[in-house]
C-alpha cells in the first residue's frame, strides 16, 4: 500500500518535508518511522490523516502519517 | 481609564480593558517565553501577575531572555520580573514566586491565578503544570520553542492535550529538540506573543482559541500548521 508521511522540523534534515512510500499491507506508524530512521521514542506528536495516532495502529492505502519531533524549550 | 490603555482601544472595549485589570495571570518560567509573557501581559493592562522561577541568569541567557541583562547575570529571574515590572507598570499587582513550581509546591503557590502560563524548559515539568492547573480549575496557556520552532496550545482542565503532545516525555531526559538547537532571540518573542493573544481571548472569552488544538510554526520554511488535538477533538 502506498502511505504519505509528512515530517516536520529537524525530521526533515535529510529526509524532506514529504515523502510517498510503498509500505507492506500489516504496516504501522512505528514500521513507517523505522523505515525513515526515525526512533519512535524520537516522536513527540504522530498524527494519522489529521488525528491522533497510534505507533501500532493500523494503516490503509492513501493514508497521510505525519511525525512531529519534541519541542520543549521556554 | 488610564491613559497608559487608551491605545488598547477600539480592538478592546472600556468594558474589557477594566476586566482584564481585575484578572491574575501566573507566568511559570521566566526565561525565554516567560520575560516576554511578563512584559506583554502588564503592558496590556492584566491588573496581576504571579511570576515564578527559580533560576539565576546565567550569561548564555542574554541571547534572548528579555528580562536578562548585562547588570542582572547572576541575579535570581523573579527578582529581576519584578525590578522590570517596577519600571513598566508600578500599577501592577506583582507577586514573585522565587521557586521552581512543581507537583509539590504548585497548587499552593499559583492558587488565586485566573489563567497559568505555561513558559518552563522541560517536559515533566510542563505535565505536572497541567495537573496544576487542572487542579485549580483554570484554563494552561502551552508554549514551547526550540531553534526555528515553536508550538502554542489552550488546555482546559480535563483536554489533557499535553498528554498527545509530548507522548513519551522521558525521552532524552524530559528535553525536546532545543536541547540541540538552542532557542534564537526571535522564536521565544513570537511564541510568547501568540501566548499572550490566546490569554487574553481566553480571559475575554472572545475570537478563536487554541483549545484541543496545536499551532505549529516552523520558522524557517514559514509553515503554520493547525493540528487537532484533545478529547473533544478526537
Amino acid at each position: 500500500m502506498n502511505v504519505t508521511v509528512r515530517l516536520f522540523a529537524t525530521f526533515r534534515e535529510g529526509r524532506g518535508k514529504e515523502l510517498s512510500l510503498e509500505m507492506a499491507e500489516d504496516a504501522t506508524p512505528a514500521i513507517v518511522a523505522e523505515r525513515l530512521g526515525i526512533g519512535v521514542k524520537d516522536i513527540a506528536i504522530l498524527l494519522v490523516n489529521g488525528r491522533d495516532g497510534k505507533v501500532d495502529g493500523s494503516l490503509a492505502e492513501g493514508d497521510r502519517v505525519s511525525f512531529f519531533p519534541p519541542v520543549g524549550g521556554g | 481609564m488610564q491613559a497608559r490603555y487608551a491605545r488598547n482601544l477600539e480592538t478592546l472595549s472600556e468594558e474589557e480593558v477594566a476586566f482584564l485589570g481585575g484578572k491574575t495571570v501566573a507566568v511559570v518560567g521566566l526565561g525565554g517565553l516567560g520575560g516576554y509573557l511578563v512584559e506583554y501581559l502588564a503592558r496590556l493592562g492584566v491588573g496581576g501577575i504571579m511570576a515564578a522561577d527559580g533560576d539565576r541568569f546565567d550569561e548564555s541567557n542574554l541571547n534572548r531572555q528579555l528580562l536578562s541583562d548585562a547588570i542582572s547575570v547572576g541575579e535570581g529571574k523573579a527578582e529581576a520580573a519584578r525590578r522590570r515590572m517596577a519600571l513598566v507598570n508600578p500599577q501592577l499587582r506583582f507577586v514573585s514566586i522565587p521557586s521552581r513550581i512543581d507537583s509539590e509546591n504548585g497548587v499552593e503557590l499559583l492558587r488565586g491565578a485566573d489563567i497559568i502560563m505555561d513558559a518552563v524548559d522541560t517536559i515533566p515539568a510542563r505535565l505536572a503544570l497541567q495537573e496544576i492547573a487542572e487542579d485549580l480549575g483554570v484554563p494552561l496557556v502551552h508554549g514551547a520553542v526550540a531553534g526555528w520552532y515553536g508550538q502554542v496550545a489552550t488546555i482546559f482542565p480535563g483536554d489533557r492535550t499535553l498528554d498527545e503532545i509530548y507522548r513519551n516525555p522521558a525521552a532524552r531526559g524530559g528535553r525536546g529538540i532545543e536541547e540541540r538547537l538552542g532557542n534564537l532571540s526571535f522564536g521565544p518573542a513570537i511564541v510568547a506573543g501568540l501566548q499572550a493573544a490566546e490569554a487574553v481571548k481566553v480571559l475575554l472569552d472572545r475570537g478563536a482559541t487554541l483549545r484541543n488544538g496545536l499551532l505549529v510554526i516552523d520558522l524557517l520554511d514559514y509553515e503554520f500548521d493547525l493540528i487537532e488535538l484533545g478529547k473533544q477533538g478526537a
